[in-house]
């Protein structure tokens, strides 16, 4: 009995480190945040405030700031994650298809997921910036089509979020590529024998075939995309600078953050609000997602 | 039937050739998209301040390329202290994460003790909880424990991911539970097990784990520009951000290129050698950030 | 359809640093398969079969050679003009469709003139899952069913569309013994009830000789012997296919022909006309031997195997290449009394000497 219980409490030592960073980095702060949210006028330095109540979400609910960061950020969810899941499902179908220079082009391919997305930003920017000395290579671009150039970076709200949707396709792809190659390369390859000898169309090929086989990592690649997406912030940052709200370009998690610390910062509670806003819209995505794919990939 | 036969055969082969260059050309503009941006960061960083400067039509060469970028990215700039604490950052929260990870996983993996399965189901639960929301609250702890400008205050929350811990007791699951009992049989204990037996055999996840840290430790942004204002603690993300605000003077995007090469090098460097096995364990258990 | 193969030979090109060496895999395949009948390609893994099957499907091209389809040239005609049905070893089933989806799905690919229509498909499923009798399964999953149903569906699948050819891969080798000896039959009479020329792959001799109007008998890609199969067996063409037919396998002994006599050590055998002096080795089917005291051959008995009807008697001898030879006679005549050293006569008919460096027949009268 004495030897049950003390290798009972050899156990929970193996577990104590985990443990303890996890409560105090993530379970509590998670309470927490529930906490701070319904805290009216939070104030930081004086750690009072004046009331509970809902006034912190309305008041997030209604901040212009807020509004925009919200339309940025679904416009980039819808943008970004149907157009890189196509993209990427159709590179990795050529990929499949090829056996020389294979290897070459799939690693090619994912070089952008090793890189420094902030570091990375900035080349995207120079080469889409118009500036006093220079048009920057994408509009040199653009005046060989006859098109007058457009300033993408200090510019228009579309040139804006076009070279931004740009950016985050480029930085999510090599992700997708990956995972949609391999789930490519896992289909026995006698079901397509088995096509070829029943005289199959390429097109019914994939859709009858490839398509269902594979559509539980599409699925997987759509949710964590949604939600990846809707977390948008450093790419962001890469592109147009830390003062997104001046740009017009910010996005939910960067209003969290600025409503925390920096130009506008200082206020715990209106950042948690926020962040509860955005956990509760991801969630339920994530939740419609789940449910049809459900219905959907039934095998 | 005959001649059927041979304008079938004849329009099959015309068909699959064009099939193949039409393939090898799309493959080739995605792989020039993503390989610009690096080849014009190369470029960039070695044309003169002056040179690039004059370019109003920007050349996709230059004849006289410099290294007085790279000297400027040091000097002009604390480049060499961005990159030295994005070092020490990213050994010791990786070394920490691996400890930690690893005694968890053997724990729930090995270990019988009461209420394991729930403990383990709380565990797994929190997989969902998004760093943005325990960002602010760990925020102001760290500030009220006095740890902002500090290695401390950006390692600890950093540390732990319920994910590895997943990932790893399922692979520690799968050694045969006879080497257990074999150990136990023969007196060795837990502790000598784990490190003996049970480590070498999970080598390779544990690779796999440890180069996903390192990227995204290399890589993290935002916890350290929450929790760093001051030069000295900046990680390279923040100093890349620092240096493109109040770094060269804004115009001077050569030397801003060095800098981003230089940040750049060190992943891709690792990416070029161990590019099987990174690609190989981000299938198995990665997503970006 | 009559198939006819003209010197096929099929080489894959080594890759760079496992496999330096280009790997022939079927090497100059010359024959001509009958219409309407059953043909088994015989021979170990590896010989080659698969990739002969894949040729004539069309999966793979040849390097050199050519196939006919009666009197049309094929060879480069892609595999869905060709009109050929392929039975994969481990079956193709589309895992998310039904069985009725699965045996459709060929019919839904006709384009042009031969479209079908709704009802035009229903009835020719319908029909080629009676012919299989799986009329009942066609709303299950494939993963719903046990593997000689899945098998059935397989086939079914590959005759909804009337090929000119079915083709088998290792069409048993995944169901275990009992439904393969069912399953075996049944492909004897779809064989037989749709008239269809079927060239099926197997590495089992039992199972080729069993159902084949014809065995061909391949090793390292190619071919030993065609003929029907007990044509094959009690005359094959070298010791390979004396040693691949036949269970028990053929014993095989050491031996000398002097004056047109076979001797086995010192026991003087029988007469072999026609047969130069010298060095053979003789191959002796263990039913070739009658118990007899005063027989010729005479060997070491070492234990007796009852095995109901047949009893197989383990035994030495001086001569042996076989490591076990062994002969079989009926039970009744294994007694108590049979004395460790026995004797036999041979069937001359049972008894094949071939060249002991070539291993080619030698014939004898």
């Amino acid at each position: 009995m004495k030897k049950r219980s003390s290798s009972q409490f050899k156990a929970w030592l193996y577990l104590l480190p985990a443990a303890l960073f996890l409560a105090v980095f993530l379970v509590y702060p998670l309470i927490d945040v529930l906490i701070y949210s319904f805290e009216e006028g939070f104030n930081f330095a004086s750690q009072t405030y004046q009331g509970t109540g809902l006034y912190n979400y309305s008041y997030v609910l209604h901040d212009p700031y807020f509004i925009q960061a919200l339309k940025n950020t679904f416009l980039i969810v819808i943008i970004t994650v149907p157009l890189s899941t196509g993209l990427a499902l159709l590179i990795s179908l050529g990929l499949n298809k090829i056996k020389a220079l294979k290897d070459l082009f799939q690693t090619i391919f994912f070089l952008p997921y090793v890189t420094n997305t902030l570091a990375v930003g900035l080349v995207f920017m120079i080469l889409f910036k118009k500036t006093a000395y220079t048009d920057g290579m994408i509009n040199v671009l653009l005046h060989a089509f006859g098109s007058p150039g457009v300033d993408f970076i200090e510019g228009p709200y579309w040139a804006k979020m076009f070279v931004m949707c740009l950016y985050t396709i480029w930085v999510v792809l090599p992700f997708k590529i990956l995972i949609l190659t391999s789930a490519l390369a896992s289909v026995n390859p006698m079901y397509y024998k088995a096509a070829r000898v029943d005289g199959t169309s390429p097109a019914r090929i994939f859709f009858r075939i490839t398509l269902p086989m594979i559509s539980p990592m599409i699925f997987y690649l759509v949710i964590t995309g949604f939600i990846g997406a809707f977390k948008a912030y450093s790419d962001e940052v890469a592109l147009f600078g830390t003062n997104l709200n001046a740009a017009g370009m910010n996005t939910i998690v960067g209003y969290v953050y600025d409503m925390l610390y920096g130009d506008s910062g200082g206020y715990p509670s209106y950042a948690s609000a926020a962040a509860l806003i955005l956990f509760i819209v991801i969630l339920t995505i994530t939740a419609i997602n789940l449910l049809v794919s459900n219905k959907k990939v039934s095998m | 039937m005959e001649e059927n036969y041979q304008q079938i055969i004849k329009k099959n082969k015309a068909v699959t050739t064009g099939k193949t260059v039409l393939l090898y050309l799309g493959l080739t503009v995605w792989g020039v998209v993503v390989l610009f941006p690096f080849y014009w960061m190369l470029l960039t960083s070695v044309k003169s301040y002056s040179s690039y400067n004059a370019e109003y039509v920007p050349k996709l060469y230059t004849l006289a390329p410099t290294i007085r970028n790279y000297i400027d990215a040091f000097t002009a700039v604390p480049l060499a202290r961005y990159f030295l604490n994005t070092l020490i950052f990213t050994v010791l929260t990786t070394l920490f994460m691996l400890f930690v990870t690893i005694l968890a996983a053997f724990a729930f993996a090995r270990l019988s003790f009461k209420g394991k399965d729930i403990v383990f189901a709380f565990f797994l639960s929190l997989m969902m909880i998004p760093n943005e929301l325990v960002v602010i609250t760990n925020f102001v702890t760290v500030t009220n424990l006095d740890l902002r400008n500090s290695f401390a205050g950006l390692i600890l929350p950093s540390v732990t991911s319920v994910f590895y811990i997943y990932l790893l007791k399922e692979n520690f699951e799968q050694i045969p539970e006879e080497l257990y009992k074999a150990a136990k049989v023969d007196g060795t204990s837990d502790w000598r097990y784990l490190w003996k037996v049970m480590i070498p055999i999970c080598r390779p996840t544990i690779v796999t784990i440890t180069i996903l840290k390192v990227i995204e430790c290399w890589n993290s942004y935002i916890w350290p520009r929450l929790i760093t204002d001051d030069a000295a603690y900046f990680l390279v993300s923040n100093g890349i951000q620092e240096i493109r605000e109040n770094g060269f003077g804004r115009e001077n995007i050569p030397a801003m290129m060095a800098a981003v090469v230089v940040i750049s090098l060190p992943l891709v460097i690792l990416f070029l050698i161990f590019h099987k096995k990174i690609m190989e364990g981000v299938s198995r258990g990665g997503t970006k950030g | 359809m009559k198939v006819v193969l003209e010197h096929l030979t099929k080489v894959f090109p080594g890759r760079e640093k496992k496999n330096p060496k280009d790997v022939v895999a079927v090497s100059d395949f010359h024959f001509v398969i009958p219409d309407g009948k059953l043909v088994g390609l015989l021979g170990p893994s590896g010989c080659g079969k698969s990739t002969a099957l894949n040729l004539i499907s069309g999966l793979e091209v040849p390097t050199e050679g050519r196939i006919f389809f009666g009197d049309d040239d094929v060879t480069d005609l892609p595999p869905e003009h060709r009109g050929v049905g392929l039975v994969f070893q481990n079956y193709a089933l589309y895992p998310h469709l039904t069985v009725r989806q699965n045996i459709r799905f060929p019919l839904e690919n006709l384009k042009g003139d031969a479209k079908l229509s709704k009802e035009e498909m229903e009835d020719k499923v319908l029909e080629a899952a009676k012919v299989v009798q799986i009329e009942g399964l066609l709303d299950r999953k494939p993963a719903e069913m046990s593997g000689g149903q899945q098998q059935r569906v397989a086939i079914a699948r590959a005759l909804v569309k009337k090929p000119k050819v079915l083709l088998l891969d290792e069409p048993l080798s995944n169901l275990d013994a009992r439904l393969r000896l069912q399953t075996r039959e049944e492909i004897r009479r779809i064989q037989c009830e749709t008239g269809i020329t079927t060239i099926f792959v197997t590495h089992d001799q039992e199972e080729a000789m069993s159902i084949s109007d014809s065995i061909v008998v391949m090793k390292e890609g190619k071919v030993q012997q065609v003929g029907a199969p007990q044509e094959v067996y009690d005359s094959p063409a070298n010791l390979f296919v004396a040693k691949f037919l036949g269970n028990p396998q053929i014993n095989v002994f050491e031996g000398t022909v002097t004056k047109e006599r076979l001797y086995i050590g010192d026991d003087d055998l029988l007469e072999v006309k026609g047969v130069p002096d010298g060095k053979v080795l003789v191959g002796i089917r263990p039913e070739a031997f009658i118990w007899n005291r005063e027989g010729a051959f005479c060997c070491d008995k070492k234990s007796v195997e009852v095995m109901g009807r047949d009893s197989s008697i383990v035994f030495g001898h001086a001569g042996a290449v076989t490591t076990q030879p062994r002969a079989i006679i009926d039970s009744e005549l294994v007694s108590e009394k049979m004395e460790d050293q026995v004797r036999f006569d041979l069937r001359p008919k049972k008894v094949f000497l071939f060249h002991p460096e070539t291993e080619e027949r030698i014939s004898f009268s």
